[in-house]
């Protein structure tokens, strides 16, 4: 065995989950390795050339109030930015980027490059030293051993990766890399549940084979907004349009004819595929009274001719691939650079990780990621960032961080994961938060920024801006309950605009609460704020025209906060309770909640499970109390 | 604790007085919400521990009833928390609308042996009663469990089953709707969410109100018998008494004017009050008397008002008429048997029911039992109909109607569909909570089950 060196922390791959994860745990000053199959791929995107869209566009301003790489990355490299759901109200807008692809991987390998405390290694991970029950340690299949005190897992879809393309099928990893094969046997020995879930990506093809005078331009919005809050306005810029394209009745029947070679549909595949992510045989056979399906054509960089066929996921045969896309209008001429596939992957299933994402069966070793369950590059890197940072906090002896669901989208998909467990690859939606409402993007930073700070990865600059922000925040809303508008002179702005007019006047805040008044029409009497953007007074306006249902929401956290603040002890004995229901003892000696408020969510647990249980752990803290005080 | 609860703390059922009891850190807010002392001077949030304060009940903007207020301050109190006890005048009538107040201000029905537990929490309670608590609890939540269960079978299962789906089709909707904005998921039409959101509505508010019926059969209804002296008050009074053989017992404690008797119409209980004339008088003790007798015509479930059918129209019938405006009240123009002079179109808009009858000659029974069982809502109850049985349900589905009504007001307002969406949310996981389910998992089923979503 070559003993080549010693970390703190060591991060198993480096996609999204694993750049996040080694930046978090390097920032806050731990010694971290990150390891990668390949140094080409790191920050690969093997599926859509995109970042954000509904509640992941949410995770990502997290991802940045925390002091992360994503928001930061994806606005170096975007090529159109569209706010999403505009008109749907503000607690749904969503941010959504094309990326160029190569320009990504770049950025995002070049900023690694320069993380201190961060050494970045090529190598594959074959095996885990463990100790007493926790990781000292990992293997390399060159032979080479790394001691460490904690490792973070994101191994994708490289772990027991194998793609499926008509009846071949072949060990690999996304995008040609290799797949990662002895280290999830590993992991199975040591007792780590781990099962099979299964994703798609479509066909890459070439632009010049398309003819996108036929397609339906999609154009980006303009001005396009940042991801980052520290980007500024005019950060980014759009620079490329998607196509829309459709399939038809002709499409369908080939696909119908050819299910039997679909390895989906012949039993190839065992593993579970995302429920929202369908492949396009699947859509077909599922939805088969739609005439037709949407395809979006997306630009993969701008020095590259690949498109991406967004919608057309598949699994079947070459040269029904071919056939199939070449009975839509526009891609009668198609030309395919890489055919679409399935790939099947090892994940764990999370039901057996903590809220920290350390696993409960080995101390120190932590998951992130397609790991975990879940699916989407901004699912990844949220898990990453929380991963790295908690993985750094615990060998910095410092107590670790869990994000409460009310805090976070990041806080509810963990809570989702650990809780309430997966059936299929977990995507984030926006519906998957009873907070949505207060979880927007536009105030990320005031939900996060002081939590990261608190921890260690807010840097100076972050904070200052931070600072910054809310002062304007807090002094505009003050002027706007202070400074009364009348209403002759609001009317003449309304006349103008040919908007019905006010009966009469007052603060400007009382007026913001009309539907039909905006910050803009009101600034227009009153002047705009002191250093307010068109960003900062739509957050305000939104906080103003929302106030009741925030409040509403804010009374609801209030109680689950004082649940949470009933912990229950990591070893509690759920045996010996026989006053509650076996199937709620079973899950909760499974789950292990960490308080009253998770245990109320796992399925299967009744209020009045809740309530025996309340007592019995209020009991048991008093007896243990009462025993030190002897 | 999380949550300020409420219960009736005496048996149920009738008796003089009905003590409804509040614990938890929301007491006071929600003792304010309902309760108003006679003295303007006093203030509930200020009251001490271990004091009291007359004054009014107040639900939905009415007064219900008079009584007391006894406060206890955390933590020398039973639970150990922020107590108040109200008590009111007996009948469930009244202390079912004031626990109902209590949770529209914020309360929420206390758990089986909730207080119990929340005293022993506080450490009101020794570690050795902890296990008997626990043995107690844990049974009456199997107990409540399984009524629940037995509670929820047949025709409340099917209808909140069928609420539950329509509401899960819509919040899927919006779900795949907002979650996909990219997919050809086609909008939700205003004018179809609001129907859904008002049929629904509609349904759990009948629920409740039926509730209410339910109640009417089992505990009876407060009646208050009005009118000008002499209309024949007493007459009908003695007339109901013997029209069905059935008198319970006079409650205790009736007073020298307000005369109770309790007798079944049509097997419906009423608690008949007999009430003083209502006219202006320079007596004093009449003076008291009349004015119990309106206080009674405001507190009454159902308003019986007499008038007098061979005198013409008085100024006190008028004002009556008036009083009864927005009540239960059902008109009886009495002494048909004698020349007419009372000109009925003063009634009109007053009274859900006019009568002719005649109480000297027992004329008009047959009719009045079959309008006052119209006007109570129980002539078509049937017993097989989905009823909310209990407090639990019974709060689920007030909670599931606030939810709706404020989605609609969202929706009125020109909110954003974020906002009705998160109000469509609440009103599904109440009613899943009726049904003891959990709501978050069907509506992200429907989203990939009705919708071709995703790359």
């Amino acid at each position: 065995m070559n003993h080549l060196g010693d970390y703190q922390v060591i991060v198993v791959g480096a996609g999204h989950a694993g750049i996040e994860a080694a930046h978090a745990a390097a920032k806050l000053g731990a010694r971290t390795a990150l390891f990668t199959l390949s140094l080409d791929g790191i920050g690969n995107m093997p599926c859509n050339p995109s970042i954000g869209g509904t509640a992941k566009g949410h995770l990502v301003r997290e991802i940045d109030a925390l002091g992360g790489v994503m928001g930061r990355a994806a606005d170096a490299t975007t090529l159109q930015s569209r706010m999403l759901n505009r008109g749907k109200g503000p607690a749904v807008h969503s941010l959504r980027a094309q990326i160029d692809r190569q320009a990504y991987h770049s950025y995002t390998k070049h900023f690694l490059e320069k993380t201190d405390n961060l050494d970045i290694k090529q190598g594959e991970i074959v095996d885990l030293a463990l100790e007493d029950g926790r990781v000292t340690g990992v293997y390399t299949r060159l032979g080479g051993y790394y001691g460490a005190q904690a490792v973070v897992l994101c191994t994708g879809t490289n772990l027991g990766g194998r793609i499926f393309v008509g009846d071949a099928s072949v060990e690999s990893g996304p995008d040609g890399q290799h797949a990662a094969n002895l280290l999830g046997q590993r992991l199975r020995q040591a007792g780590l549940p781990l099962r099979r879930f299964k994703t798609g990506t479509p066909a890459r093809v070439h632009r010049r084979s398309i003819d996108f005078s036929v397609l339906e331009p999609q154009p980006g919005e303009e001005p396009p907004e940042p991801f980052s809050f520290l980007t500024p306005d005019g950060g980014v810029k759009n620079q490329v349009d998607c196509h829309i394209a459709y399939t038809n009745p002709e499409t369908h029947r080939i696909i119908l004819d050819n299910l039997h070679r679909s390895p989906l549909y012949g039993g190839m595949i065992e593993g579970i595929g995302p429920r929202y992510c369908p492949s396009i045989e699947d859509k077909v056979v599922r939805f088969s009274e739609k005439e037709r399906h949407q395809i979006f054509v997306e630009p993969c960089g701008l020095d590259t001719e690949e498109m991406y066929l967004q919608g057309m996921s598949s699994s079947l045969p070459e040269d029904v691939q071919n056939a199939m896309y070449r009975t839509i209008k526009g891609f009668e001429h198609i030309e395919i650079l890489r055919p679409a596939y399935a790939i099947e992957y090892d994940c764990i299933d999370p039901t057996a990780l903590q809220l920290t994402l350390e696993t409960r069966a080995i101390r120190g070793l932590y998951g992130a990621g397609q790991f975990n369950g879940t699916s989407g590059y901004e699912e990844a890197a949220a898990q990453g960032l929380l991963a790295g940072m908690n993985a750094a906090l615990q060998v910095l002896g410092k107590e670790q961080v869990v994000l409460a669901r009310h805090t976070s989208y990041l806080g509810t998909l963990v809570d989702d994961l650990v809780t309430k467990g997966v059936m299929d690859p977990y995507r984030m939606m926006t519906s998957r938060s009873e907070y949505r409402l207060t979880l927007r993007q536009d105030n990320a930073d005031e939900r996060l920024t002081p939590i990261g700070r608190q921890a260690g990865l807010v840097d100076d600059e972050r904070w200052a801006h931070f600072c910054r922000t809310m002062e304007i925040k807090e002094k505009e809303t003050k002027r706007l309950e202070q400074t009364s508008v009348k209403a002759a002179e609001l009317n003449r702005v309304l006349e103008e605009r040919g908007i019905a007019p006010v009966e009469k006047g007052g603060p400007a805040a009382e007026l913001l609460r009309r539907p039909e008044l905006n910050y803009e029409l009101i600034a227009q009497v009153i002047g705009w704020g002191e250093g307010v953007d068109w960003r900062m007074a739509a957050r305000i306006t939104t906080e103003i025209k929302y106030a009741g249902y925030i409040s509403r929401q804010q009374r609801a956290i209030k109680q689950v906060k004082r649940l949470e603040n009933a912990a229950i002890p990591a070893d509690f004995d759920y045996a010996p309770l026989s006053g509650l229901r076996l199937e709620a003892r079973e899950k909760l000696a499974k789950i292990r909640p960490v308080n009253l408020a998770q245990a109320g969510r796992i399925p299967g647990v009744s209020p009045a499970d809740l309530a025996v249980l309340s007592v019995a752990v209020t009991a048991a803290a008093r007896e243990k109390k009462e025993k030190q005080e002897e | 604790m999380e949550t300020t609860i409420v219960a009736l703390a005496t048996p149920p059922g009738a008796g003089g007085i009905a003590v409804v009891r509040l614990s938890g850190p929301e007491s006071y807010p929600i003792a304010q919400a309902v309760f108003r002392p006679m003295n303007e001077e006093k203030r509930v949030m200020e009251a001490k521990g271990y004091t009291a304060l007359f004054g009014h009940f107040i639900a939905r903007g009415k007064v219900l009833d008079e009584g007391v207020a006894l406060f206890f301050r955390a933590p020398r109190s039973y639970t150990g928390e922020d107590v108040i006890e109200l008590s009111c005048h007996g009948g469930m009538v009244i202390a079912q609308s004031l626990i109902e107040a209590c949770i529209d201000a914020g309360a929420v029905p206390a758990g089986p042996g909730e207080y119990t537990k929340r005293a022993f929490l506080n450490g009101r309670m020794s570690l050795t009663q902890a296990e008997a608590v626990m043995d107690l609890i844990s049974a009456a939540g199997r107990q409540g469990a399984a009524l629940a269960e037995s509670a929820l079978n047949g025709a409340l299962a099917r209808q909140i089953e069928g609420y539950k789906q329509q509401l899960v089709q819509l919040a899927g909707h919006l779900a795949a709707w907002v979650d996909f904005p990219e997919e050809d998921v086609p909008a939700l039409e205003d004018d179809a969410l609001r129907q859904t959101l008002e049929t629904v509505l509609f349904g759990v508010s009948r629920l409740i109100e039926g509730y209410g019926a339910g109640a009417v059969l089992r505990q009876g209804v407060d009646v208050a018998i009005v009118g000008s002296p002499n209309v024949g008050k007493s007459t009908l009074l003695n007339l109901l008494a013997g029209f069905d053989r059935a008198i319970v017992t006079p409650i205790a404690g009736t007073t020298r004017d307000v005369v109770e008797q309790a007798v079944m119409l049509g097997g419906v209980r009423l608690n008949l009050f007999d009430t003083a004339g209502l006219r202006e008088t320079g007596d004093v003790v009449e003076a008291e008397g009349i004015r119990r007798s309106r206080r009674k015509l405001e507190e009454a479930g159902l308003v019986l008002a007499v008038f007098d059918g061979s005198s013409p129209v008085t100024r006190e019938d008028r004002e009556l008429a008036d009083a009864c405006k927005g009540r239960r009240a059902i008109a009886l123009v009495n002494k048909s048997d004698l020349d007419q002079q009372f000109d009925e179109t003063v009634l009109e808009g007053s009274f859900a029911r006019v009568l002719r009858i005649s109480a000297g000659r027992g004329e008009g029974m047959a009719q009045l039992e079959q309008a006052v069982e119209q006007v109570l809502g129980v002539a078509d109850l049937d017993t097989s109909a989905p009823c909310l049985v209990n407090q639990r349900q019974l709060a689920a589905a007030v909670s599931a109607r606030g939810a709706l009504q404020e989605a609609l007001d969202a929706l009125a307002a020109g909110f954003g569909l974020d906002a009705v969406s998160v109000c469509v949310d609440d009103a599904l996981a109440a009613l899943c909570q009726l049904a003891g389910e959990d709501a978050s998992e069907s509506v992200i089923e429907e989203v990939f089950s009705k919708f071709c979503v995703g790359k």
